[in-house]
């Protein structure tokens, strides 16, 4: 229901700034919607702004994205703002669902992102990026169930990206590196901190070869951390993203997840698709 | 038997890299006949850019034109001297934004596109043109 009053707003918000749709960028340079509902790829958020907004331009994106692993799924689904490629607004509604328990794990994250420097193509150095991620659980039975301290956090990262020009063979080459200070179990949705451990700075990487304009290939890694002592394992991806105009994207990877709560070797597909006005 | 096309096909696209390798970019782009007709086109896409061709109301086109082939020939080792204004004196005053700069960019790979310039030659030329920008826009 949530998700449904959720989409509505967004469809509505669309169409009022429809004929203000911004087109600034150049085509994929913003890349796609990351879980969290930040700018990014599809596990890592990266240092671009979400939405073809350039500095004098405002962009609405609005995104669902969904993951299959062997014993759970995530859905979400989220929008952001871009405001004069300075500065990144975005809420996302996680729904993670546990079939084994048959219950499902609601959280909503709001985030912030604030351009500090350059432009992923045309800057001599990186762009760099400085932004927040608050998240909350809407029920924080199982969080505190499996020894988490917290129900809600802040994750705050720093994210700084380049896209080089015909650097390999010719082929656009992109990378993007993001370090994040987080206590997060899995995201949040296993609440955050725990008896193992509490906030750790973790690192993240991308990097994609660009085949053509619209079709880049490449992977993510994601650091975690084993607050609660469940064995939580690194994340890692293999993505397509494919985008064809400045109005929509979809993303499909391949998903490595490790162990998530205590059950091993969680692979599977993601979907997703974003819609930039 | 597959093996051995394969192998051959392989050693063939092998040889086809590195011989294009050696080729300047100029070269890659049939010289000065191929600049021409790129820059045709790209004047083309700009002529019919609502968007675009205020910023040459005023402009000589056929100055343009050879403006723009000549440092398209530098830019690609070609056998040219720049002769023509700094990109600044060109561009002061044209106030020219982010947004446009990059629109010019695409309507730029359009015109490639129509020219059939193929996918990793365009991003070199893009790679040769992109650190003029800080000399073009917002002056």
């Amino acid at each position: 229901m949530n998700r449904l009053k959720l989409l509505l707003v967004c469809v509505t918000t669309f169409a009022v700034f429809d004929s203000f749709a911004s087109q600034g960028k150049l085509l994929a340079t913003p890349g796609v919607s990351q879980i969290e509902g930040s700018g990014g790829g599809g596990i890592v958020p990266w240092a671009q702004l979400a939405g073809y907004a350039s500095e004098d331009e405002f962009a609405v994106n609005g995104f669902c994205s969904r993951a299959d692993v062997t014993d759970y799924s995530l859905d979400v689904c989220g929008a952001q703002i871009n405001l004069f490629n300075r500065v990144e607004l975005s809420y996302a509604q996680q729904n993670f669902a546990v079939p084994a328990l048959d219950t499902e794990i609601e959280q909503a994250v709001t985030g912030v992102k604030v351009r500090l420097y350059g432009d992923i193509v045309y800057s001599d150095w990186p762009q760099l990026t400085l932004g927040a991620q608050h998240k909350s659980l809407d029920d924080g039975t199982v969080a505190t169930l499996v020894g988490a301290e917290d129900t809600s956090g802040t994750d705050i990262y720093l994210a700084a990206s380049k896209l080089h020009l015909g650097a390999i063979a010719g082929y656009n080459w992109f990378w993007n590196i993001t370090t994040r200070y987080s206590e997060a179990n899995q995201l949040g949705l296993l609440g955050y901190g725990g008896t193992n451990g509490s906030e750790k700075l973790l690192f993240e990487g991308s990097t994609a070869i660009f085949l053509s304009r619209e079709i880049a290939v490449g992977v993510e890694y994601r650091q975690k951390s084993n607050n609660l002592g469940l064995g939580e394992q690194d994340w890692q991806d293999l993505f397509v993203a494919w985008m064809p105009n400045k109005y929509v994207s979809v993303t499909a990877a391949y998903l490595d997840l490790g162990s998530i709560a205590g059950a091993p070797d969680q692979t599977g597909w993601y979907l997703s698709v974003t819609g930039y006005w | 038997m597959l093996k051995f096309i394969t192998i051959i096909i392989f050693t063939m696209l092998l040889s086809a890299c590195s011989n294009m390798a050696n080729l300047t970019l100029y070269q890659q782009l049939d010289g000065k006949a191929g600049l021409e007709r790129l820059v045709d086109s790209f004047i083309n896409q700009i002529g019919n850019d609502e968007q675009i061709i205020h910023y040459f109301e005023h402009a000589n086109i056929s100055h343009f034109r050879a403006g723009f082939i000549n440092h398209l020939c530098v830019l690609t080792d070609g056998p040219c001297e720049y002769t023509r204004d700094s990109m600044v004196e060109i561009h002061t005053g044209m106030h020219i934004t982010e947004a446009d700069f990059n629109h010019v960019v695409d309507l730029l790979i359009n015109a490639m596109n129509e020219q059939n310039i193929a996918h990793s030659v365009q991003n070199k030329i893009l790679a040769k043109m992109a650190p003029l920008r800080s000399q073009i826009i917002k002056i």
